[in-house]
């Protein structure tokens, strides 16, 4: 990993991955892939997140769709884990709540796959503050 | 890809789901299909949209319009206006009260969207194991702005001039207590975050540590270069495992990139952070109890002055924050202290994370301004009482606060309303009560907390907190007379005046908060002997009405304890002698002969 000397280098290295040309790393390009997040906090875990966020590893490549799983923290929804985030290319990011395998399993299929959308979404339901200086 | 070129998602939140959701989404499926458009809008039942008082509620993608209160009927209207003739309807949408004005689009609309998050800004967005995607969303550049372009004296400056206050509990100003620290001179200094959260109900820290690893590491290196600390320490619980875990990784990314360590940003400023753990007693998260259980010795509070800023860790000159002061530290550097003096109250300025708990329908965490009223908070981002029932009290505060009430519905949430009001901000929790639960019971609940958890050293808290639980069981058990009322009282004032620490001087703020606001319920349980929440097991009789029993033997049958007598089509009865008030003979009954009296 390269130091940081200055500034300059964080703001670089900042757009680096804003843009996606983050050479480091697996390319990640938000215009072809699906991302699925996975919320992966204490609460998370406990409810069940870990073999949800393995099985959509292991189906999204067994289904050969090109998509990136990460965890991320808690999004606040404890009534409904496990939560899933998934973003499709040129669309705005939804979250799936009490998911568990069938569900995943519904969300690869006809969300991830078709387009459609299923019951039980989470709506948006705050503001946040926009990543910019 | 979507065959779908619009989506209408109707909210199945409990609370619209309870007004005929699902009849909306069967009448729009309906519609569209007689009109042909089954194959090009489709139409899903979603989570709650956080807006219950106006549901149900349909919005419509990608035009992005809410439809508010809308009635199966009105499916038609939605189908044949909006989806056919792109007209919105007009009758349906949000009339915002001020301007009596529809409003239709969702992002031009703060009313529907009542959260606003900064604390939580990344939480559940960012991987918290990778510092490149914490990096993405402006991660760091607040402490390389602070480095590079400020002094001390303006960082604090900023800080003092946005209003924030400690969000541990007693909501000392964030910048003022960083000003003594850097006024105090000395060769070493620290900086301390408090993550040894211990309030039942509360878990937005942990969820801040496991989310936003790094959020927290920047204010502290922020604070370090404000006060001219080079090391921090981290005082987390041992039992938040994976929280230690991610700051672990965090803490080693970022030396790794050498935002952690020597020289950083080429400024020649140093600073590192090492963790500290806790065995998790409640009273370490009072900051002087924290800083002797870092030094090794036993986690008991010390009187104050001196305060930390003064000697604190080692003896030296320490700053200790809350790690929800700490998360929102960056943004407040990078907005400006007027963009955040902006948000809130006049004395309580941003936002607060409330950990939202009991009987309520949406259990979560949520970042309201500070202002927000308990209403807003319980009934609409909460999603309302679970099972319909009825709203009676809500807790804030943890062990220190206090119940508050149906007539504090309406209060905007500040850290002065809330003391005002018998109760405090604490750490954030809020634990939600409905008309089955006994508020005796509940302040006994946190007494027995606090007797478990006082550290023993000084006598008001040690005895006091002793005799007034055993009060509060004596009353529970309808062993209560109305002059233990006036002993709970005068003990619990004074508990609060002579306690050494907080911890003493708060614990008694449950019990004097119930008896203020359910001073009726005490009564019963003194005088008549009854528990009107029917929760104490000794002030409550199972009975059969006479009327209703048809002599089906069904409750005899289950009785664990053969309490029940009577023959077959005979009316029964229960023995108050041997029954054990269980519960059984009242689920099986099909006649509703049975009631707790």
């Amino acid at each position: 990993m390269p130091q940081i000397k200055s500034l300059a280098d964080l703001k670089k290295i900042r757009e680096e991955i804003r843009t996606g040309l983050d050479v480091r790393k697996k390319a990640i390009d938000p215009e072809s892939n699906v991302q699925v997040k996975v919320a992966m906090a204490t609460c998370g875990i406990a409810s069940g997140a870990k073999p949800i966020m393995e099985f959509f590893v292991e189906q999204l490549d067994r289904r050969n769709i090109s998509g990136v799983v990460t965890q991320t923290g808690c999004m606040g929804y404890c009534y409904a884990e496990p939560t899933v985030e998934i973003k499709l290319p040129a669309r705005d990011p939804v979250v799936f709540g009490f998911v568990d395998l069938k569900r995943a399993d519904q969300i690869i299929e006809k969300y991830i796959k078709e387009g459609e959308l299923i019951d039980g979404i989470i709506p948006v339901n705050y503001e946040t503050i926009d990543s910019k200086e | 890809m979507s065959k779908y070129s619009m989506h209408l998602l109707v909210c199945g939140g409990t609370s619209c789901h309870a007004s005929e959701s699902d009849a909306i989404v069967w009448n729009l499926r309906d519609e569209l299909e007689a009109k042909g458009l089954s194959e090009k809008v489709q139409v899903i039942l979603t989570g709650c949209f956080g807006f219950c008082e106006k549901g149900p509620i349909v919005k419509v993608m990608p035009d992005n319009i809410f439809y508010v209160q809308v009635k199966p009927e009105d499916a038609q209207s939605i189908v044949e206006e909006h989806i056919i003739k792109g007209k919105l309807v007009d009758r349906l949408l949000y009339h915002d009260p001020k301007t009596n004005k529809p409003v239709g689009d969702s992002k031009h609309a703060g009313i529907f969207k009542k959260q606003l998050r900064i604390v939580l800004r990344n939480c559940g967005f960012i991987n918290p194991e990778n510092i490149d995607e914490y990096i993405a969303r402006d991660g760091y550049h607040a402490f390389g702005k602070v480095l590079t372009e400020m002094t001390p004296p303006d960082v604090i400056k900023v800080i003092k001039d946005s209003g924030q206050r400690g969000r541990g509990g007693a909501g000392f100003p964030t910048g003022l207590k960083w000003e003594i620290a850097y006024r105090n001179k000395s060769e070493e200094k620290y900086v301390v975050c408090n993550a040894d959260e211990g309030d039942p109900g509360a878990f937005m820290d942990r969820s801040v540590l496991e989310g936003d690893p790094h959020s927290v590491l920047e204010a502290m290196a922020i604070c370090g270069y404000s006060i001219g600390a080079s090391s921090g320490l981290i005082y987390v619980r041992a039992e938040y495992p994976l929280a230690i875990r991610r700051l672990k990784i965090a803490i080693d990314q970022a030396r790794e990139y050498g935002l952690l360590g020597k020289d950083i940003f080429g400024t020649g400023f140093n600073f590192d952070i090492s963790l500290r753990y806790g065995a998790g007693a409640f009273v370490c998260g009072e900051e002087t109890a924290l800083i002797h259980s870092m030094e090794g010795l036993r986690g008991e509070p010390t009187i104050k002055p001196p305060f930390p800023a003064e000697a604190g860790f080692r003896g030296k000159p320490t700053n200790v924050n809350n790690v929800e002061t700490f998360a929102a530290i960056p943004v407040i550097i990078l907005k400006g202290a007027d963009w955040y003096s902006k948000i809130g109250t006049e004395k309580s300025k941003g936002t607060k994370v409330f950990a939202l708990a009991g009987k309520i329908n949406n259990v979560g965490l949520v970042e309201v301004p500070m202002g927000t009223t308990l209403r807003e908070v319980i009934f609409e981002i909460g999603g309302g009482i679970r099972q319909g029932k009825k709203f009676k009290s809500v807790q804030t505060g943890g062990p220190s606060g206090g119940c508050l009430t149906e007539k504090h519905l309406d209060l905007p949430i500040d850290f002065d309303n809330l003391v005002a009001a018998g109760s405090m901000m604490g750490s954030g929790g809020m634990i939600v009560m409905d008309e089955d639960d006994c508020m005796v019971s509940v302040a006994k609940f946190y007494l027995e907390f606090t007797v478990e958890e006082s550290c023993g050293k000084c006598s008001p808290c040690r005895i006091g907190n002793k005799r007034l639980h055993e009060l509060l069981n004596q009353i529970t058990e309808g062993k209560g007379s109305l002059p233990d009322l006036d002993r709970l009282r005068n003990m619990s004032l004074v508990i609060k005046d002579t306690a050494l620490c907080g911890l003493g001087q708060t614990s008694p703020n449950p019990v004097l908060s119930t008896l203020d606001n359910f001073r009726d319920e005490y009564v019963a349980h003194v005088s008549d002997k009854k528990c009107p929440a029917g929760k104490c097991k000794n002030l409550m009789e199972y009975y059969i009405i006479p009327e209703n029993c048809v002599g089906c033997t069904a409750c005899a049958r289950v009785c664990p304890v053969n309490a029940i007598s009577g023959q077959r089509k005979e009316i029964h009865y229960i023995n108050p002698e041997v029954c054990i008030k269980c519960g059984a003979c009242l689920e099986k009954c099909k006649f509703d002969a049975i009631i707790i009296r």
